[in-house]
């Protein structure tokens, strides 16, 4: 769900400007340590990847869809600050090119889906995993975890921009409830499809996965030789 | 709500509105839309103008303007919220057409509408009178940092490239008898996700191995490229 033009008053719409320009400006910088002088062709590939997710269908009931956001999965799958840059970039070019969400309320999009959403999900992940074992086979339900978590955080993190600077008088309660209740809604969707894409990714190509780099230092070299497989 | 995005909204033309360089374009649709966004809502007759300011651009550019009202759908889910605003709103009720509804809220649906309707419609003139390529040029005219510009540059290239390759595994899933119709077809759709990661993963290695073996060192060159040349 994007934020249109007129949705926050304009001062609150500047602030959030500022926060984008720092947490983008903080990610360009982080980036090129994940990347190094990979960072354009990858970024650039990987925030198309979450565009084209984003245009993928799933079926929910009764003839409606949802479709994934996508933050904490970029998250996981390439490291937090390519993500941050790649979800801001998919939303930046939603606003220029689809109209989709308003230019005025482009950094309010950026610091809630982009920052608040991609961090909250990494944290959640990073902490996950650092209290169980190192297993490869963790990696995707602990991805489950921080993609729920990631959606109805980004939420509650709107409600508080709403609370600063909404332009209509709903009384902030009643937004809240209405707004972490649809979107924990949304979160299990996304938590299950989060978990899915990972684990597929894991099962094929496990080097390629950011969030499980760390499972894969500690593995230790096995030998399997004939006699050992026939003992 | 990216069901709509399937399609380049660019509308090919050779108007003034066209040929103005893409930074004074997006300069003129954040100050607009900065000013639109700081009106007081009760301002009415300031909104006509503001539309009808955006009509007399439309007009000039010689898009055609059914071709914008098309595109308009993006906005539907937000127009829904609006529309629901009078009942959840707080403040003195009043009644209409026999319900009760919230003054303040008929007030603030009315704002919101207003608002969010001419920013969508500027920013679809701007989409449809701008080659990506030129708002790139734009961007970086307007000091963006390089590298994000970049990352853009990119995205805009792949983007086709990426739907296409999403769209052959479709066809491919369908010509073997799969049609996603729940929730227990989601482990499907999302192994497809997961290929087109890897997919589009590779082919950044791809890309960047071609970049550097062509002496990419991190910016890129500037070739004297024209404006408005794919």
């Amino acid at each position: 769900m994007h934020v249109p033009d007129g949705f926050l008053d304009a001062t609150t719409s500047l602030a959030t400007g500022a926060v984008a320009v720092a947490g983008v400006g903080l990610a360009l910088r982080g980036a090129r340590k994940e990347l190094d002088d990979r960072t354009a062709p990858m970024a650039g590939l990987v925030a198309t990847f979450v565009f084209s997710t984003q245009m993928l269908n799933f079926p929910v009931a009764g003839g409606t869809s949802g479709h994934l956001l996508g933050g904490a999965l970029a998250a996981i799958l390439v490291g937090p600050w390519t993500a941050v840059l790649c979800v801001s970039v998919v939303l930046i070019v939603q606003a220029l090119l689809f109209a989709d969400g308003g230019i005025t309320a482009l950094g309010t999009n950026i610091s809630l889906m982009a920052i608040v959403g991609v961090l909250a999900g990494w944290l959640v992940f990073r902490a996950i995993q650092a209290v169980l074992p190192k297993k490869l086979a963790l990696v995707a339900p602990v991805a489950v975890v921080a993609a729920f978590v990631s959606v109805p955080v980004t939420a509650l993190a709107f409600v508080g921009l709403y609370g600063v600077g909404g332009t209509a008088p709903i009384a902030l309660d009643t937004l809240l409830t209405a707004m972490l209740g649809w979107h924990t809604l949304i979160g299990i969707g996304e938590a299950v499809i989060t978990g899915l894409v990972v684990g597929s990714v894991i099962a094929v190509r496990p080097d390629l996965v950011y969030g499980a780099r760390r499972v894969l230092k500690s593995r230790e070299l096995e030998i399997r030789t004939a006699e050992g497989a026939a003992a | 709500m990216g069901a709509g995005h399937g399609h380049k909204l660019h509308y090919h033309g050779h108007s003034p509105i066209h040929r103005l360089p893409a930074h004074v374009k997006l300069l003129a649709l954040l100050g607009l839309m900065l000013t639109v966004v700081a009106t007081p809502r009760e301002w009415y007759p300031l909104f006509a103008g503001y539309l009808a300011a955006l009509l007399v651009v439309i007009a000039l550019s010689r898009v055609p303007p059914t071709y914008i009202a098309k595109r308009m759908v993006i906005e539907v889910p937000f127009v829904v919220f609006a529309v629901l605003m009078p009942f959840i709103a707080t403040g003195p009720r009043t009644e209409v057409l026999g319900l009760t509804v919230s003054e303040p809220g008929m007030l603030a649906a009315w704002g919101l509408l207003a608002k969010g309707t001419l920013g969508v419609i500027a920013s679809l003139t701007l989409a449809a009178t701008t080659e990506p390529r030129d708002l790139l040029t734009g961007l970086e005219k307007l000091r963006f940092p390089n590298q994000l510009v970049q990352i853009m540059g990119f995205m805009m290239r792949y983007l086709d490239v990426v739907a296409e390759e999403m769209r052959r595994m479709r066809i491919a899933r369908e010509s073997r008898g799969f049609q996603a119709r729940n929730v227990r077809h989601w482990p499907v759709l999302a192994r497809s996700a997961g290929a087109l990661f890897i997919r589009s993963y590779e082919r950044g290695e791809r890309v960047h191995l071609a970049m550097m073996s062509r002496g990419y060192t991190g910016t890129m060159p500037d070739t004297g490229r024209t404006k408005g040349h794919p």
